[in-house]
């Protein structure tokens, strides 16, 4: 008896799970599928779902007019650089104020998050005054600065409360048999961390990999990203519904893959110390 | 003087011999509209021709905008060539942003840019952007409508008649709107449209001394008659529509006429594109019955070098080759000649193939027709037809426009829309120290 | 516990972080205060010489200025509550055994990975276009007149898009910290003849507190800051006008670097107002 209720109750759940699910998720599906639709049956009303001539003509088109591999390449670079960069500087912050917290910890920690809050339009001729006299104009070394910079708040964040949640007694013990500093970074705390770490990783790619104001303002060729390659297809003349998902589909597809792959570690890791 | 020749003669062997040896990559940031996405596919015809290299930088307008005025006044030297309008270059040359382009080749012929374009992108006489094409605005509507409904366009109508005809034409039942305009906010958009209204109506921008004359019954009159025409006949949503939106509404035979750009006429002429190609008809924009004033603009996209940038010359190696009269023919080869660029130079309308193209002479006339200098019935200090040719002027425009695409959306009366425009253009005024 | 060297080591690690963003937020920051006081007209020929306190009073005292505060805080303010609200029932739906929880999982956890340009392109072309959208076809087929709705409903059509790019992320979190809680406490609030909306009220939601403070507070940093979504859907118009926005239009579109400076001083105080308010609550929760 029990069991079939819960059999009943657990095939309302999948239903509703599910429609919530693809609700969700339809916009992205929608843009796919017209991506591979003609122009005239993108706008075809009613409109068409499955029933029409599949065709690869609009990825010829994008692909003709604009190098995608370029782009792809600059946003790997400026997404992969900055985290790397940002994540050599947030952990020893982090694992600073987790493990020796002094009475300033907090503010400290606080304040960088508020460094978040500056307004990126406020700032861009400073910055871009700035990058004229560096010669950081359109390089990706002055990007992956700004986009390490931009996330370093929620690393050292992120980081921290992992860190928070490593009981102090394994550290303890470990300096009684005589650890180094160096030694209870390497072999103790850093496998510990791997987790949050691996965490922290793809978030932070992602917020990289999908900034949008820096990445299209201070670059103009050799270190423009997908976001830069999308801003030529926002209105173009004519029918162009087709192209439009046929160049969103290459823009967000990489960093979907790579989600979807690694999503059990992401969510795992997303907590910011919401879990005790 | 033989002397003199024989060191010409020199010179120039060693610019030829020193472009072939150092060949540059010049960086083009450029607009995203069909003429330039064609020009880009005809890249390696220049490569082939000079040794150089372009990278492109194709934005959309807004961002275009945006990026392109960041840098030159910053002297950022991210670009060795800007693709800009009408409204920046004279402001740019004056502020000595841009390259003069007074030592154009001989064979480049500069006499041959039609003069209208040639006056609007100069500074004191002297040229400053080189037109790859330019526009004026006309009445496209669909001549099977039209006859359906028993009317016939005259070549001048007048807003009224464009009012009967759309009222004719309208036909909610099979998604046929009588008439498509520009309300998208935007001084460039819905702002630059209005403006072209109001002065076919008499209205101007400002007075002599730079007041704004929004409080004027000019300008009531003429937003007045466009809300009750688009609430009438236009589109859904139309508050929202820009030149794109129209153009494929137009194309998908969702519209009676739509008053724009005259370029668009290539676009909806097009049978690949266009499901209305041949049945569309061609007629001046129109004026208010006895205002001698029509409402047509005049614009260019043009190339411009700005100054600082190390390659100069490639940069003007390749405007003389994208802006050229080679460059048509070419186009012209290869698409048909409704899909060169139009509207650049004299001798394209002299070309007996072009004639024959069904919008070539309507856009002659009607770039002929504007006149920056003189752009509505009232004098005013400023040059400039559906714009203003002063730095602080798409920043005012695109607030007002603003406030008339709400009224469009139905959130504000008239009145409200016209009182807020004349607060914050004589506000914006004061503060940049007109008045 | 920590010793003094520990102690001086911890500072040094803590070093480059901590300098590294003292110069990202104080040079631009300096810089910013700096034009602020300038009448800085970059197409008027440059830096024009002392403004005095002209462009902060300018930038107050015009009539764009309250109405663009208040959109900002209805937009950040319904978003939150929308990505809260909705998250906390996603992931309660999402805590309970059902068949393919994985693939669910990603399909509403993939809109997070959008970039905000291309969410908002795709919104506004593929489902508000008034014309050809999916919602314009809808709702003839439902024989409704078509909505223009970035026009019409442009702060509730903003505030979609921006919600479905935040919601993955909010029921992620909230999701996460549900599955913490001690299924034996829900057990024995059962035995105990507790409800499910009782068992909601008294344990869960006490249970969650923490979490939708953190949700609530990433979610406002980020939001405060929205651009991409307004600038491609509206432009501004229609009541979109965001206080980020208008020192937009104020540097670039009026070339006015002096008073779109002022005005990122103002949006600096007023973020920090939020943040202070937001940081005492997630500070207290941060101890506990």
């Amino acid at each position: 008896m029990a069991r079939a209720v819960t059999t009943r109750r657990k095939t309302l759940t999948t239903a509703l799970a599910w429609v919530v699910g693809l609700v969700i998720f339809f916009p992205i599906l929608w843009t796919i599928l017209t991506s591979f639709k003609t122009e005239a049956q993108a706008v075809a009303n009613p409109p068409l779902f499955l029933n029409f001539d599949w065709t690869l003509e609009n990825y010829a088109v994008v692909q003709e007019r604009s190098n995608y591999m370029r782009f792809l390449w600059n946003s790997v670079i400026l997404a992969g650089g900055s985290t790397i960069l940002g994540i050599l500087v947030a952990v020893p912050a982090a694992w600073s104020m987790a493990f020796v917290p002094s009475r300033r910890t907090k503010d400290i920690l606080l304040w960088m998050l508020s460094t978040k809050m500056l307004p990126a339009v406020g700032v861009l001729y400073p910055i871009y005054l700035l990058f004229i006299r560096f010669g950081l104009l359109d390089s990706r070394a002055g990007l992956v600065m700004v986009l390490m910079l931009i996330n370093l708040p929620i690393i050292v964040w992120m980081l921290y409360t992992y860190f928070r949640e490593i009981p102090g007694e394994i550290l303890e013990a470990a300096r009684m048999d005589g650890a180094t500093l160096r030694e209870e970074l390497l072999y103790i705390l850093t496998p510990m961390a791997i987790p949050g770490i691996a965490s922290t990783v793809l978030l932070n790619f992602i917020l990289a990999w999908n900034e949008a104001f820096w990445t299209l303002n201070l670059t103009a060729v050799d270190a423009a990203p997908l976001t830069a390659f999308i801003a030529s297809y926002s209105s173009p003349e004519g029918l162009f519904f087709a192209k439009l998902s046929a160049a969103s589909t290459m823009a967000i597809a990489p960093i979907l893959i790579l989600g979807w792959f690694s999503q059990k570690q992401l969510v795992r890791g997303l907590t910011f110390g919401a879990v005790k | 003087m033989k002397l003199r020749s024989t060191f010409r003669a020199a010179t120039a062997l060693t610019l030829v011999s020193a472009a072939a040896v150092s060949a540059e990559t010049i960086t083009i940031a450029t607009v995203n509209n069909g003429d330039m996405i064609r020009m880009q596919g005809y890249t390696d015809d220049f490569t082939e021709k000079t040794g150089h290299e372009v990278e492109w930088v194709t934005l959309e307008e807004n961002v275009l905008r945006q990026r392109v005025t960041t840098d030159i006044t910053t002297n950022g030297g991210q670009f060795d060539i800007m693709t800009i309008g009408m409204y920046e270059t004279p402001i740019w040359g004056a502020n000595d942003w841009l390259v003069p382009l007074d030592d154009l080749s001989e064979d480049y012929d500069v006499n041959d840019i039609l003069p209208a374009m040639r006056a609007g992108l100069s500074h004191d006489d002297t040229l400053y952007a080189a037109p790859f094409y330019g526009e004026s605005s006309m009445v496209m509507y669909r001549t099977d409508l039209m006859e359906e409904a028993g009317l016939e366009m005259p070549d001048a109508p007048t807003w009224q008649f464009i009012r009967e005809a759309a009222a004719a034409m309208d036909d909610p039942e099979n998604h046929v709107n009588g008439i498509c305009l520009r309300g998208k906010a935007g001084w460039g958009e819905g702002g630059a449209f209005i403006t072209v209204t109001g002065n076919s109506f008499g209205a101007r921008w400002f007075d002599m001394d730079w007041n704004a004359q929004f409080d004027q019954p000019e300008w009531k009159e003429a937003l007045t008659f466009f809300v009750n025409l688009m609430n009438d006949y236009g589109p859904e949503g139309y508050a929202t529509n820009g030149f794109n939106e129209n153009l494929s509404l137009f194309q998908q035979g969702k519209c009676g006429m739509w008053i724009d750009a005259t370029v668009a006429a290539s676009f909806v002429t097009n049978p690949e594109d266009s499901e209305v190609a041949d049945s569309v008809g061609f007629a001046l924009a129109p004026n208010s019955e006895g205002v001698e004033k029509r409402s047509n603009w005049l614009w260019a996209w043009a190339l411009a070098i700005p100054a600082g940038t190390q390659k100069e010359d490639a940069a003007k190696e390749f405007i003389e080759w994208a802006t050229s009269k080679d460059y048509i023919e070419m186009v012209a080869e290869n698409e048909g000649w409704a899909n060169v660029p139009p509207g650049a130079r004299t001798s394209l309308y002299e070309t007996p193939e072009y004639q024959e193209v069904p919008f070539a002479d309507i856009t002659l006339d009607s770039i002929n027709a504007a006149d920056p200098t003189d752009p509505t019935v009232d004098p005013v200090p400023y040059v400039g037809i559906q714009f203003v040719a002063i730095p602080e002027f798409a920043g005012i425009a695109t607030q007002v426009s603003q406030e008339f695409s709400a009224v469009y959306a139905g959130q504000q009366s008239i009145d409200e829309a016209l009182e807020t425009a004349q607060a914050i253009t004589n506000e914006a005024m004061e503060a940049a120290g007109y008045q | 516990m920590a010793t003094k060297a520990s102690r001086s080591a911890a500072r040094l690690m803590m070093a480059p972080a901590v300098v590294l963003l003292m110069a990202w937020m104080l040079v631009p920051l300096s810089m910013t205060v700096w034009f602020s006081f300038r009448k800085y007209l970059p197409l008027r020929g440059g830096d024009l010489g002392f403004a005095g306190f002209e462009n902060y009073g300018r930038f107050v005292s015009s009539s764009s200025f309250w109405p663009a505060v208040s959109t900002t805080l209805i937009i950040v303010g319904s978003v939150l509550v929308i990505t809260v609200v909705l998250g906390v029932l996603l992931a309660l739906l999402l805590d309970q055994p059902f068949w393919g929880q994985g693939v669910v999982r990603i399909l509403i956890i993939a809109p997070f990975f959008v970039m905000p340009t291309v969410s908002a392109l795709v919104w506004k072309n593929m489902f508000m276009d008034p014309t050809n959208g999916l919602f314009a076809h809808l709702w003839r087929l439902f024989g409704a007149d078509p909505v223009a709705w970035l026009s019409e409903a442009s702060t509730g059509s903003v505030v979609l898009i921006i919600a479905w790019r935040w919601l993955p992320f909010a029921t992620l979190i909230l999701l996460t910290a549900i599955q913490s809680l001690d299924s034996e406490q829900l057990e024995a609030a059962e035995m105990d003849g507790a409800g499910p909306l009782q068992r909601f009220g008294h344990i869960i939601l006490p249970h969650l507190g923490r979490a939708i403070t953190i949700v609530i507070l990433i979610q406002t940093i980020f939001l405060l800051s929205i651009f991409a979504e307004i600038f491609v859907t509206t432009g501004g118009a229609f009541g979109t006008r965001t206080l980020t926005y208008l020192i937009f239009q104020r540097v670039l579109e009026s070339q006015n670097v002096g008073l779109g400076s002022a005005g990122g001083v103002y949006a600096i105080i007023l973020a920090n107002i939020v943040a202070l308010f937001l940081m005492r609550i997630v500070g207290k929760n941060l101890d506990a």
